[in-house]
């Protein structure tokens, strides 16, 4: 290989976690093409079939590479709605499967995408384009996160007529809501739903379908509805303490937190992380989130808890390449200075006066049962007590709410997502559709944006017989 | 009765070659002596034929002689006339007595109708019990006629144009009858002058079966000889030769495409000498004849045209005149003039003829059959395939010549002389002033002034139109871009794993439902590159004329240097009207859309029909073009169009007046435009694709050349790749290849064949018209039909080449390699069924033709019951890769898995270090077990050989069959080097043919070698599957191969041009089917072992392989991706990422692949495969061969287009008598006992066991073959490459060495012959001195006299030759390392010749050095005419100065003599000082840079 693998710098740590901005510092586009050269056109492109959503990325990679990003813009468009989301955040199952990955570091394919997405917008080749041609028919979408973006924006482009409705103030989900803006700064879904808007989709926010409209009256307005509500109950952790003050949901304190940043008012009292020893308990990309916030807040110190064992910075034997693979992974946030702590089990939070002071965790072993599966098991004696003003819970979400469910009495499957179709995404009623998180369980953006996608394609079809809306093909690589 | 079609045997493929020769008297005494003396030279080139399945039928023999006028005159019961002025014929007739009556009395009744006098009938006494039992079945009854003429006045032309014209009319008449023995019926001679005596013969019983033969009082001047080598057992009475005027020993490749256009001739033909009668007269080529039989009849027609016999051949088979400066313009002129009557029929051809008046032989352009004569001081000329067939005293020679290319030899008869090819040209060409008709006449477009722009207005916009012809940004960027950038095609590798056309379900151009046909074993791939100057893809365009008459009209024409054309060119073709008799008309090929398949149907008819009133009203050039499709019109495929036109307007006998031009859109890679030529057109215009290139130096994507130049490189690398297409099937000129429709259907229904493309041959029927319509309306559909939604790509990605989601589906994509990956690596068995499943369920999904099928009539039994899994993987190999096509560590995994489970890994075309010979401390074991021969003879020496269990002849290669390879100097380390026996640093290339197998007796030959160099190792043909391929192997069995491997089309390679690895060769499936139902056929099929491969991925594929008669397996692609591969297909690039095919050190780290992934794999196969058994109800692999009937189609498909395919034929099942087996049960004869060697080895005790020097003598023949080889190979055995030290065995023969003397010879031998060779001297040379001198009373002059064959020392590796004499073609092919000194050379000398040294002390031949990239030749350039016969591109041309030079020169000289008493070497020693001045040394460019590298290396590690 002629050049190394490059992506965007950070700004350093001391100087970013004093602002919500963005911090990354943007390679010069004659790095880009070297990094688009690095890209070796592989006669089978796991990459394009580790991703999600089926991006073509020998063939952006191969036009950046040529300086040609209008072509990359366009063909990069053609698979993904919204590479600047997934360009930022994405953990980019495409670069575990890149070819070069297998003994050599894998093409930053992400952060090629992100550039072709800025660039995009930076020279105005994203615009709005309106169909055409209309049909009579009206589609209600319900969720305005990524699945609910995309598979809007899709269906609009088949020329219906699209309604989109979020219980929120503004259209996003958990894009707008759950990610910091350090992040994902909200002008960038913003100079998106513009374009949306423009060609003509409709947002209704601050309507709750479930509470506000019941499920049964949008069914009877539209055509089809599709619900992309994602995966939003929360898993808790139902131990001694859990009541206590400073023990909160991370989605709370995340949420509450990008409202502020955008001037917005919140419920309920204000999570500040200011001045506080802080534990955040969860090790997943939520976890993360709550890290880099916190330390914004101005944390004295941030801890961070994962139940399951530190993962190698190797792939695991039973995830070998182009797989998927549990390993280490390190985020801007945990740089920032949170100390990470693996086979860490919460098991009681102690307080005075109702306030939480401290936490008490015991080390745990994990070992293969005898059904196959790996179980936990405590080990004695190592039991310690952690002080803490603030403990942060990222457990994950447990499934999709219920509400529509039982007003529509749509069939759940076994996990709590709403069942539906793998052949062509309805659910057990007829002309109700179900994307993204509330379908697959929590999931990445990608995924999400790629199920809207599909989604789109059968909705369209199950209106009109047949649809010209792309779908991405056979080819996803599983999880093992 | 020929065997008639059945299952996929078509009978029309089968091929021929053989022995032939003549002796006539010069100073035209008669006698008895002399056909005693040609049936012996037959005899002793017997091993060139073959013998059937009962051990007794020959593939066919005969003789031709004077009319034995006095024994007639004694014998016959009525009057004969005086000699000369009556006929005589030998007459096939049926047996049964009315079939028989009738056909005499038609044949009479036509005599009389022609006013001749019958003047009786004579009953051949025979030898009934001499014909075998085969022969037997079609042995007809034989008659002698005879024929007066209709006065004594009639001129002896007449009468022969009369006894020509009774005998057609009667042929006609008696095969049009529906009698049931017509086919039996036949008349080998009818003449005046001559006549023949043949059949199903062994060469030594034709004169036991024909009584008369040995009768004294028949006599003759002259004898022509034949005998055949058939790839089948069914060869016919009527098909043994000589025929009426000639004999051939070769193949015609191009003969389809020359009998069509003799067929269009014929509307034409009008002579006074027939008159209207010329139609019954015609069809001149009757169907269903062997090439030299439609050859013969076509020789027959042309001599009534007033042509003498020589003139006609000069006309059949031209020299290569096209790139000959040289040539004497008035010889050129009359080659130019009848190349716009005739194109050349064309491939390898030594063809004896006669007249009875003038016997020669004329030799092919390429000098692809070997023919050598002897001329004695007694007067007899005896020529023949192989020198030394006759013993004559040295004394007596005259003497010793060969037929050089394109050349001719003849004999006057009745003047009593040999006179010389030039004499006899110039008389022809000085017959009329051709130089002036053609230099009036041919227009050449060049020439042509090109006047103003033209526009073309299209209503639509590229982009809509790119979409209605289906073009993806990969056909742009993968093929358009770099062939506009670099002129040359685009190169791929590991093969192709996507669905075959017909089983894809995304629309198909029609060209993809075609496959390319090529050359293997019965004749040779071509070398278009280092060869050019044979080659020629000129064309020329216009009306043809009478062919009775010579005019100055008939080179009125066109001509076309590359006939791939810019636009402007169209522009300036259309607009040209500077004569009168030159019109262009443009007819579109458009269809309204609306109406369908009708629309298209109707829209065919359409085109025909205006064709047809264009030339009505005299146009004489029609351009069909596809301009101007719009929402409503969709273009008509330029091929169906094409085609179409081209046949219907012959079946309307209007085809020659006019010539096809294509204007498409359409065409875009080779394979369209070989398609397009190959089925009529005479030019294209790809104007699409000068579009897109406009649009890409618009985007500056091209940015080196301008828009003009970009077009021109695309031409050219165009018209590169149709040089390489026919030159894949051996045909050297468009001319030729034009019309020829060399090329399978494959998927297509036969009802829309034989409409459209009549008599190309699809065997598994497939779409129609109504299909077909239907994809092109899905194309049409995506450009305007389908709504234009934002966000969605102008034009689609493709993924032919490279996988892509939504792109052709591929049988390897991530999910397959990366759970066979998992699991070989964790050895997961329940991973690899994941894997299994995905695999074979991909391929029900319609993606190959074995998943069509599904396993029926079960019959389980318990899995315990079937043989283990360590039985099974014996018979499995992996595919022959190279020591070099991929790194040391991938190749040795391969041979350590295959060794430690019994299986056999395959060296491949790149020798083997001998260290991997013995097995390693912890018991693994690297070395291959199976050896590769393959054309570039890399590595081959008798140690190699030596140290194999099986060696493979690879005739042709899955991914690219019919052509050769290259590896770029670059890529030749030292270590690379080392076991190919090169020089490092210099690029080597494998020729595309063997240069020692032209033909099927010559493959017989080099089996013979390789069993001589090892008589344990099994001896293995690979051929790939194509239409014909079990005629071949048919032949091949009876070449005494032990195993026949069929190679699917798909197998993966380091390199090939994309046309070849998607457009030529058949699936397996077709391929194995047919070369078992054939052999069984010819119960040929228990004495070879069987083997498939060619992406053979599971236990289920293996399966259905076996149940379709294999019974061995290779696997390539899939061990390779076991061992790391990730389908990268950049082999050819040396970036390989997983350390597998490239030689990068860095890169060669990263291979992770361990032999235990390959021993994984191999049984995770073996344990499917038993499970499949245990259900079928087999318990050993045996039991399960060519058990077809446990294959059904499988019901479970349903797709539009795989409806129409009927796997039938496939699954058909030979009938055989109760108890036949159909796998290997017995072990092929292949004659080695007889060897002299064995003889010689027990008198060399001494030397072979106690190194002692010892000198032996013996007599030797030319039926004594390949000596040496066997003693070398005792040598290896004890004594490893080292051999024996030098001189240590010393053995002189007498007389004429057969071929391949001294082959494989190895260290210690000096094997000298005084007399003279055949071919292939020192084929592998491995050490040895070989000396060849003149023996003594000999008082020609050694350097004026061929005393040697062609071919000599090919792929040589270390040793010594000596020749007091001449060589014929391609000496020191491919030497990579024997120094050689010679007195003269022809043809083709050091082609491919990568080290060595070659001396050449005489005259040297036309393209000297071709592709000649390392070595050293020295030449002395007596009167300085070398320069011009050299192939000088990369040849520095230099005095011998050097010190080191002159003293190696003087020294080989000084060798020379010493061993030779050369006079040649003599005479320049002894004026050493003035001679050297004459010396000129070659030094290839390349080899001097890599000699300054090693030099800089060495100086480095100093």
């Amino acid at each position: 290989m002629e050049h190394e693998r490059k992506v965007d710098g950070y700004a350093p740590a001391e100087e970013r976690i004093r602002h919500y901005k963005e911090f990354t510092q943007p390679l010069k586009e004659k790095d880009l093409k070297k990094q688009g050269s690095r890209c070796m056109d592989c006669g089978i492109p796991f990459c394009h079939s580790g991703c999600p959503l089926g991006n073509l990325i020998p063939d952006f990679n191969d036009a950046v590479y040529r300086g040609k990003w209008e072509m990359a813009t366009q063909i990069l468009h053609s698979t993904n709605n919204f590479p600047e989301f997934t360009g930022r955040l994405c953990p980019a199952p495409c670069e575990e499967a890149c070819v070069l990955g297998i003994n050599e570091d894998p093409v930053s394919i992400e952060n090629i995408e992100k550039h072709i997405a800025e660039t995009a917008f930076e020279k105005g080749w994203v615009k709005a384009h309106p169909p055409v041609n209309r049909t009579d028919k009206h589609i209600a979408v319900v969720g305005s996160g990524p699945a609910g973006l995309a598979c809007a924006q899709q269906l609009n482009r088949a020329g219906h007529k699209v309604t989109v409705y979020e219980r929120d103030e503004k259209p996003g989900g958990l894009l707008r809501y759950g990610i910091p803006d350090f992040k994902l700064e909200k002008n960038i879904i913003d100079r998106r739903l513009d374009i949306l808007d423009e060609e003509g989709i409709t947002f209704t926010c601050n309507v709750e379908v479930g509470k506000d409209i019941s499920a049964k009256e949008l069914k009877e307005q539209y055509d089809a509805i599709v619900l992309c509500g994602g995966a939003t109950v929360r898993r808790k952790l139902p131990i001694e303490g859990a009541d206590l003050q400073g023990v909160e949901q991370a989605m709370d304190f995340l949420s509450q937190n990008n409202r502020k940043v955008d001037g917005q008012p919140f419920e309920g009292a204000e999570i500040s992380a200011e001045g506080k020893k802080v534990i955040v308990i969860g090790g997943g990309d939520t976890g993360s989130d709550c890290i880099g916030t916190a330390f914004r807040q101005g944390a004295i110190s941030v801890e961070n808890f994962e139940i399951l064992n530190k993962p190698g910075l190797d792939r695991p034997e039973g995830q070998p390449w182009p797989f998927w693979p549990m390993r280490l992974r390190t985020s801007s946030s945990h740089e920032e200075g949170a100390e990470r702590h693996f086979s860490v089990s919460t098991k009681s939070f102690k307080g005075e006066a109702g306030i939480l002071k401290s936490l008490v965790t015991v080390e745990v072993e994990w070992a293969k049962g005898e059904d196959g599966r790996m179980a936990l098991s405590e080990i004695t004696g190592t039991e310690k007590e952690w002080p803490c003003d603030l403990v942060l819970l990222a457990l994950g979400f447990t499934g999709s709410e219920t509400s529509i469910v039982d007003q529509l009495d749509l069939e759940m499957d076994p996990r709590t997502n709403i069942k539906a179709a793998a052949v062509n995404y309805m659910s057990s009623i007829p002309g109700v559709f179900v994307a993204g998180d509330q379908r697959r369980g929590q999931s990445l953006i990608v995924w999400a944006i790629a199920e809207g996608r599909e989604a789109a394609h059968h909705v369209d079809k199950y209106l009109m017989g047949n649809s010209h809306l792309p779908l991405k093909g056979e080819g996803d690589l599983p999880r093992v | 009765m020929p065997l008639q079609q059945q299952g996929l045997y078509f009978p029309e493929f089968e091929h021929d070659n053989c022995g032939a020769g003549f002796i006539c008297s010069l100073k035209g005494e008669r006698s008895n002596h002399i056909i005693h003396i040609a049936l012996e030279i037959l005899d002793k080139l017997e091993h060139r034929g073959a013998v059937s399945a009962d051990g007794k039928t020959g593939d066919g023999a005969g003789i031709l002689i004077d009319i034995p006028h006095e024994f007639f005159t004694d014998v016959c019961s009525f009057e004969i006339p005086e000699r000369g002025s009556y006929a005589v014929g030998n007459i096939f007739l049926p047996r049964k007595s009315n079939q028989q009556k009738y056909c005499i009395s038609i044949l009479e009744q036509e005599l009389e109708n022609q006013g001749l006098t019958l003047l009786g009938w004579r009953d051949v006494p025979v030898n009934p019990a001499i014909p075998g039992r085969i022969a037997k079945e079609t042995e007809p009854i034989v008659k002698q006629l005879f024929v007066g003429k209709a006065s004594e006045e009639q001129e002896d032309f007449e009468f022969q144009a009369k006894l020509f014209s009774a005998r057609k009319i009667a042929e006609h008449e008696i095969y049009n009858s529906r009698i049931s023995e017509a086919e039996f019926f036949y008349v080998p001679s009818l003449s005046t002058r001559i006549i023949i005596f043949k059949g199903l013969l062994m060469p030594e019983d034709i004169k036991l079966y024909y009584k008369d033969l040995m009768d004294p009082r028949v006599i003759t001047r002259l004898a022509l000889v034949h005998q055949r080598f058939s790839t089948n057992t069914f060869p016919t009475w009527d098909l043994a030769q000589p025929f009426r005027y000639m004999c051939h020993n070769g193949e015609i490749n191009t003969l389809k495409g020359n009998v069509f256009r003799m067929q269009a001739r014929e509307e034409l033909m009008k002579s006074p000498l027939f008159g209207d009668a010329i139609k019954k007269i015609l069809p001149t080529v009757l169907p269903g004849k062997s090439d030299s039989a439609s050859m013969d009849m076509v020789v027959e027609l042309l001599l009534m045209t007033g042509r003498s016999l020589p003139e006609v051949m000069m006309l059949l088979v031209p020299e290569a005149w096209e790139k000959n400066p040289d040539m004497d313009p008035a010889k050129r002129a009359f080659y130019e003039y009848h190349s716009c009557l005739m194109e050349p029929w064309d491939g390898p051809a030594s063809i004896p003829f006669t007249d009875g008046n003038y016997i020669g032989a004329v030799l092919d352009r390429n000098g692809l059959r070997p023919s050598r004569y002897s001329v004695t001081k007694s007067g007899f000329v005896i020529m023949s395939s192989e020198t030394g067939v006759l013993d004559i005293e040295p004394e007596n020679i005259e003497m010793h010549g060969r037929l050089e290319p394109g050349k001719m030899f003849l004999v006057n008869m009745e003047e009593g002389r040999i006179v010389n090819d030039e004499e006899i040209k110039q008389a022809i060409v000085a017959k009329h002033p051709y130089e002036d008709w053609v230099k009036n006449n041919l227009i050449h477009l060049k020439d042509i002034p090109y006047n103003a722009e033209i526009e073309v207005q299209e209503e639509v916009g590229l982009g809509q139109r790119k979409k209605v012809f289906g073009y993806t940004q990969e056909d742009i960027n993968t093929l358009i871009l770099p062939m506009g950038m670099h002129a040359k095609e685009p190169i791929g590798s590991m093969g192709s794993d996507t669905p075959i056309a017909v089983l894809s379900e995304r629309p198909q151009l029609v060209y993809n439902y075609f496959k390319q046909l090529f050359a293997q074993v019965t004749n040779p791939p071509l070398d278009g590159i280092r060869e050019e100057l044979i080659c020629d893809i000129s064309l020329t365009l216009g009306s043809d004329q009478n062919i009775f008459e010579y005019t100055e009209l008939h080179c009125r024409k066109l001509k076309i240097q590359n006939p791939v054309i810019s636009k402007e060119d169209l522009d300036k073709i259309k607009h040209h009207d500077k004569s009168p008799d030159y019109k262009v008309v443009s007819i579109p090929i458009l269809y309204e859309k609306e109406r369908g398949h009708n629309g298209l149907e109707d829209g065919l008819e359409a085109v025909l029909s205006k064709a047809v009133s264009a030339i009505d009203k005299g146009a004489n050039i029609i351009i069909l073009s596809d301009r101007g499709v719009n929402a409503k019109k969709a273009p008509i495929p330029a091929l169906l169009a094409c085609s179409f036109v081209n046949s219907a307007l012959q079946r309307l006998k209007k085809r020659t007046k006019l010539s096809i031009i294509i204007e498409s859109a359409e065409p875009r890679e080779v394979h369209h435009f070989a398609l397009l030529f190959g089925f009529g057109a005479s030019a294209i215009n790809p104007y699409m694709v000068n579009e897109i290139i406009a649009e890409q130096i618009e985007a500056h994507d091209i940015t080196e050349y301008t828009f003009e130049e970009a077009i021109q490189n695309y031409n050219k690398a165009i018209g590169k790749g149709i040089l390489k297409v026919m030159n894949k099937i051996g045909i050297s000129t468009l001319n030729s290849y034009r019309g020829a429709q060399l090329f399978e259907c494959i998927g297509l229904h036969s009802e829309l064949v034989n409409k459209y493309f009549p008599a190309t041959p699809t065997r598994i029927q497939g779409i129609g018209l109504y299909e077909l319509e239907k994809e092109i309306t899905q194309r049409h559909y995506k450009a305007f039909g389908k709504p234009d939604l934002d966000a969605t790509l102008d034009l689609e990605i493709g993924g032919e080449y490279r996988w892509r989601r939504n792109g052709e589906a591929h049988m390897f994509n991530p999910l397959t390699v990366a759970k066979l990956q998992k699991a070989v690596r964790n050895n997961e068995a329940t991973t690899y069924k994941e894997y299994a499943a995905l695999v074979n369920e991909q391929s029900r999904h319609l993606m190959t033709l074995r998943g069509l099928f599904e396993f029926t009539n079960l019959d389980p039994i318990p899995l315990e019951d079937v043989e283990p899994w360590t039985e099974i993987v014996k018979r499995f190999k992996t595919g022959a890769m190279s020591y070099g096509s991929i790194s040391k560590e991938a190749h040795e995994n391969l041979a350590i898995a295959m060794n430690r489970i019994g299986g056999k890994s395959n060296s491949g075309e790149g020798g083997e270090d001998p260290d991997r010979f013995y097995k390693n401390q912890s018991g693994d074991w690297k070395n291959s077990a199976i050896k590769q021969v393959a054309s570039g003879r890399f590595g081959v020496s008798s140690n190699y050989l030596t140290n194999a269990r099986e060696i493979q002849i690879k005739m042709a290669q899955g991914a690219k069959p019919g052509e050769g390879g290259q590896l770029p100097g670059a890529k030749v380390g030292p270590e690379i080097a080392k076991t190919r026996n090169s020089t490092p640093y210099v690029g080597l290339i494998s020729p595309p043919p063997h240069h020692d197998i032209y033909s099927i007796e010559d493959l017989s030959q080099l089996i013979y070698d390789l069993k001589c160099a090892n008589r344990e190792a099994r001896i293995n043909v690979k051929l790939v599957s194509e239409i014909g391929v079990g005629t071949v192997a048919a032949g091949v069995a009876k070449a005494k191969a032990d195993v026949i491997l069929v190679s699917g089309h798909d197998g993966g390679t380091g390199a090939s041009p994309l046309t070849s690895l998607k457009h030529a060769g058949l699936p397996w499936e077709l391929g194995i089917s047919e070369t078992q139902q054939t052999l069984v056929m010819n119960d040929l099929r228990n004495r070879v072992v069987l083997e498939c491969d060619g992406q053979l991925k599971t236990g289920r594929d293996v399966a259905v392989a076996c149940l379709l008669g294999a019974e061995e397996f290779g696997f390539a692609t899939a061990p390779l991706v076991a061992s790391g591969c990730i389908m990268m297909r950049v082999c050819h690039l040396n970036t390989c990422p997983v350390g597998i095919a490239t030689q990068n050190p860095e890169l060669r780290k990263k291979f992770e692949g361990k032999p235990e992934h390959v021993v994984n794999y191999m049984y995770f196969i073996a344990q499917e495969l038993r499970e499949i058994m245990a259900q079928l109800g087999f318990r050993t692999v045996d039991e399960m061969v060519g058990q077809v009937q446990k294959l059904d189609r499988s019901n479970a498909l349903d797709h539009y287009k795989s409806n129409g395919l009927d796997l039938g034929p496939i699954l058909h099942k030979v009938r055989t008598p109760e108890g036949t087996k159909l796998y290997n049960t017995e072990e092929q004869d292949h004659g080695i006992k007889e060897a002299i060697d064995f003889e010689l080895i027990e008198r060399a005790h001494p030397a072979l066991f106690r190194k002692e020097k010892t000198k032996l003598s013996s007599p030797i023949r030319n039926t004594n073959r390949a000596v040496g080889a066997i003693l070398s190979n005792e040598i290896s055995k004890n004594y490893g490459a080292e051999g024996l030290p030098d001189g240590t065995l010393k053995i002189d023969f007498t007389g004429s060495a057969g071929q391949s003397f001294g082959a494989f010879a190895t260290k210690g031998l000096i094997l000298s012959v005084n007399g003279n060779t055949n071919d292939y001297l020192g084929k592998g040379l491995s050490g040895a001195r070989l000396i060849i001198r003149v023996p003594e009373g000999t008082t020609f002059k050694p350097e004026e006299n061929i005393i040697i064959g062609n071919v000599a020392l090919y792929g040589a590796t270390s040793g010594e030759a000596y020749i007091n004499g001449k060589a014929g073609e391609r000496f020191c092919v491919r030497n990579s390392g024997a120094t050689a000194v010679v007195e003269g050379i022809g043809d083709h000398g050091c082609e491919y010749m990568t080290g060595g040294t070659a001396v050449i002390l005489g005259s040297v031949g036309r393209n000297f050095g071709a592709g000649m990239s390392g070595g050293i030749a020295y030449v002395y350039d007596k009167d300085n005419s070398f320069r011009k016969q050299c192939n000088s591109a990369s040849l520095n041309l230099l005095d011998v100065e050097d010190e080191e030079d002159i003293s190696t020169l003087r020294r080989l000289v000084e060798q020379h003599y010493n061993y030779t008493l050369s006079t040649v070497a003599q005479g320049i020693l002894e004026n050493w000082d003035v001679r050297l001045a004459k010396f000129v040394k070659v030094y290839p460019e390349e080899y001097r840079q890599a000699l300054i590298r090693i030099a800089e290396e060495k100086l480095q590690t100093v």
